[in-house]
C-alpha cells in the first residue's frame, strides 16, 4: 500500500520544470509519482517531455489536451469560450501538434483518464478535470462544499485529485449527509449512491497545481503536490524553481507568442482569463 | 404563453445532476421593460411575483444535501427585492452566487455588505450586468432612454467596491458578428475606465418582447431527436439546472412561459425529465449553455 505520493498535471512542454521537479521528488522520497495530464500547450520542444515522464517511472493519465493529439482533433478541448482565448489556445495547440512526433501522440492516446490508488487509508480518485469531464473546471471559488461531497460520495472516492484549472487548492469536504439528486437513468455509477448512506468521515479535493506555468500569482515559481497518509491526509504543495529564462528563450527561438513568454517571466497569465471566475482573476493583475 | 411542438420528434433530456440552482427571485418584475425581453419583463408584469425569502431559505437548504455547485439570483431585477442582500449573503456561506442585474438601482450599503459577505467566504460572487448597446443611441433603443448612462454608473458603483461586473451583452445588433460586438465592448469599456472588462455575448431568444421586435422562431429552428446524437447534453441548461420561482421549480429561465415547464412544487418533486418541445431549445442547442457567466459561441452545423 502507497503512504506518500507525488502529483503534478500541466506540464505545457515544459520540460525545464519537469526535470526540476522530478529531481525534487527523487530527493524527497514518494512511493509513486503521477501526472494528470495535459502534457503539452504554451512551451517550447513537446517530444522533450516525454523521456523524463519515461525515465522517472511516473504513471499518467490523460487530460483534455492529450486526448485532442492522440485523436488528432482541430482543438485543445480547453474549454476557452471568448474570442481571444480561444485564439491564443489555437496557436498554442497547432504548435503542439506539429511538434509532437505520431510516436509519441499515439502514447497519450493508450493512458487512462482516470486512475484509482489507495493511499493508507484513503481511496485517492485521480481524474485531469473532474471525475465526470476530462475539462470540467472545478475552480476554488465556484466549486461548492457539497458539490464536491456529492462527486466523492458518487464516485467511490475518498480523495479527488484533478489539475486543469492551473491553481492547485485543497478542501477538506467533512461531514454531511448527501444524498442522491438525479433521476437519471443513464449513468449506473450515480446509482450507487444511496440517501442516508454512511460514508468515511475524511473527504478531500485536492487541485495539483501545474509545471507548465506561474499560478497568476506574480512569482516564476510552479507547483507540484505531495499526499500522505500519516495516517491522517497530509497535503504538501512544492514549489518548484526552474530555469525560466532558458525557457523564455527557447520559447522565443521557436516563435511563441510573446504573451505566453510574458507569463513565464513575470508569473502573471496574460490569456486564458475570461475563463477565471471573479476571485481568481481579483489575485492577478490582468 | 408559449406553444409547445407535437410531433414524435421531441427529444427528452434527464437531468444528470443539480449543478446550478437559479432563483427567479423578483418573477417578472422589473424597474425597466426592455424591447426585447424573453419572459416581457416590466414594472407591471407580475406573472410572477417575489419569492418569499422563507421559500428562499428552504430551497437552499435543499440544496446542499443535493450537492448544488451554483446559485444565480435572476429576475426582473433581483435588487428590487427587499431581502436579496440578505439572501445573497446567507447563500455565500453555501457557494458561488452570481446576481443577473441591469445595475440601475444599486445602492453603496448594499454593495458593502455584498463586498465583505465575498471575502468572508471562499466563494466568488458575480455580478452580470445587462447593456445591449455599445451607446446611448443603440442601447437606450432596446432598454429605454437615460439606461445606457444609468448602467455604466453601477458598472463603476460596483468597480469601485472591488467587484469585477461582466458585463452581458444581447446579440441585437446583428449587423456585426459576435466578435465584432465583444470587442466593440470591450474598447467602449476601456474607454470607459474599467480596465479588465469582462464581456459576455448573449444570443438573441425569440420570445416574449423579442418577437415584436424582431420575428419569433422559424419552423426550422427547433431540435429533434436526430440533432442530439453525437451531441454533447450537458451543453443544455436542462441537463444541470432548475429555476426555483414563487409558482413552484421549472426547468429552466428561459421558459417560464411555457405550462410543462414546471416540473413541481418544490426542488425533490422537479427532478425530472424534460422534453424540448419548445424552440427556443433550438438556441441553446446552437449556442451551449447560454446562462453560464462565460460566453457561448454558436456551433458549427
Amino acid at each position: 500500500m502507497l503512504s506518500r505520493i507525488a502529483l503534478f498535471g500541466g506540464i505545457y512542454n515544459n520540460y525545464l520544470a519537469l526535470e526540476a521537479a522530478l529531481r525534487d521528488i527523487k530527493r524527497r522520497g514518494v512511493d509513486a509519482i503521477y501526472c494528470l495530464g495535459d502534457f503539452g500547450a504554451f512551451g517550447p520542444h513537446p517530444d522533450r517531455v516525454f523521456p523524463l515522464i519515461w525515465d522517472y517511472q511516473v504513471e499518467c493519465i490523460q487530460g483534455n489536451y492529450d486526448q485532442s493529439l492522440a485523436l488528432g482533433l482541430s482543438d485543445c478541448q480547453c474549454g476557452y469560450t471568448d474570442p481571444r482565448d480561444n485564439y491564443f489556445a489555437r496557436i498554442s495547440y497547432e504548435y503542439t501538434y506539429e511538434h509532437t512526433s505520431p510516436q509519441n501522440r499515439q502514447w497519450l492516446g493508450t493512458l487512462p483518464t482516470h486512475r484509482r490508488v489507495q493511499l493508507g487509508r484513503y481511496r485517492v480518485l485521480l481524474c485531469h478535470g473532474s471525475p465526470r469531464k476530462i475539462n470540467e473546471f472545478l475552480w476554488e471559488s465556484t466549486t461548492s462544499t457539497a458539490f464536491l461531497r456529492w462527486l466523492c460520495q458518487t464516485y467511490d472516492a475518498d480523495v479527488i485529485c484533478a489539475t486543469h484549472t492551473g491553481i492547485k487548492w485543497h478542501r477538506a469536504l467533512g461531514n454531511a449527509n448527501v444524498v442522491a439528486n438525479t433521476v437519471s437513468t443513464e449513468n449506473p455509477a450515480i446509482h450507487s449512491c444511496n440517501e442516508g448512506q454512511a460514508r468515511p468521515p475524511d473527504w478531500h479535493f485536492v487541485n495539483v497545481g501545474v509545471l507548465g506555468r506561474p499560478e497568476n500569482d506574480g512569482t516564476t515559481r510552479v507547483w507540484y503536490t505531495i499526499l500522505e497518509a500519516t495516517p491522517q491526509l497530509r497535503v504538501e504543495f512544492v514549489p518548484v524553481e526552474y530555469d525560466y529564462q532558458r525557457l523564455a528563450r527557447e520559447m522565443r527561438e521557436e516563435r511563441l507568442p510573446e504573451e505566453f513568454i510574458a507569463t513565464i517571466l513575470s508569473g502573471w497569465w496574460t490569456t486564458c482569463l475570461e475563463i477565471l471566475p471573479a476571485k481568481e482573476r481579483k489575485r492577478g493583475r490582468f | 404563453m408559449l406553444m409547445p411542438l407535437i410531433d414524435d420528434q421531441t427529444p427528452v433530456v434527464h437531468l444528470a445532476h443539480l449543478d446550478h440552482l437559479w432563483f427567479q427571485i423578483t418573477g417578472t418584475l422589473c424597474n425597466l421593460t426592455c424591447r426585447h425581453c424573453f419572459i416581457s419583463c416590466s414594472p407591471h408584469n407580475n406573472n410572477f411575483g417575489f419569492i418569499p425569502r422563507d421559500e428562499v431559505e428552504k430551497a437552499l437548504v435543499k440544496s446542499v444535501s443535493l450537492g448544488v455547485k451554483e446559485y444565480y439570483y435572476t429576475g426582473g431585477e433581483p435588487f428590487l427585492h427587499p431581502d436579496l442582500v440578505y439572501l445573497v449573503c446567507r447563500t455565500l456561506e453555501l457557494g458561488p452566487v452570481t446576481i443577473l442585474t441591469n445595475a440601475t438601482i444599486l445602492r453603496d450599503d448594499w454593495l458593502q455588505r455584498l463586498a465583505r459577505a465575498e471575502a468572508e467566504s471562499p466563494y466568488s460572487l458575480e455580478f452580470r450586468v445587462s447593456l445591449d448597446g455599445y451607446d446611448a443611441i443603440t442601447n437606450d433603443a432596446v432598454r429605454g432612454a437615460g439606461t445606457f448612462a444609468r448602467t455604466l454608473r453601477g458598472l463603476r458603483r460596483l468597480i469601485d467596491h472591488g467587484f469585477l461586473p461582466i458585463v452581458t451583452v444581447t446579440h441585437v445588433d446583428e449587423t456585426l458578428s459576435a466578435e465584432q460586438l465583444y470587442y466593440r465592448f470591450v474598447a467602449m469599456l476601456q474607454e470607459q475606465g474599467y480596465d479588465r472588462p469582462r464581456v459576455k455575448i448573449l444570443p438573441l431568444l425569440r420570445l416574449g418582447a423579442e418577437v415584436q421586435r424582431t420575428r419569433s422562431y422559424l419552423p426550422q429552428e427547433r431540435v429533434t431527436k436526430e440533432m442530439l446524437e453525437n451531441f454533447e447534453l450537458d451543453h443544455l441548461l436542462c441537463r444541470h439546472a432548475r429555476v426555483v420561482t414563487d409558482r413552484g421549480v421549472y426547468v429552466c429561465p428561459i421558459l417560464l412561459e411555457a405550462a410543462d415547464a414546471r416540473l413541481g412544487d418544490d426542488l425533490t418533486s422537479s427532478l425530472s425529465s424534460f422534453a424540448l418541445r419548445y424552440q427556443a431549445c433550438y438556441t441553446c442547442y446552437l449556442y451551449g449553455t447560454i446562462c453560464a457567466n462565460t460566453s457561448s459561441q454558436q456551433r458549427d452545423l
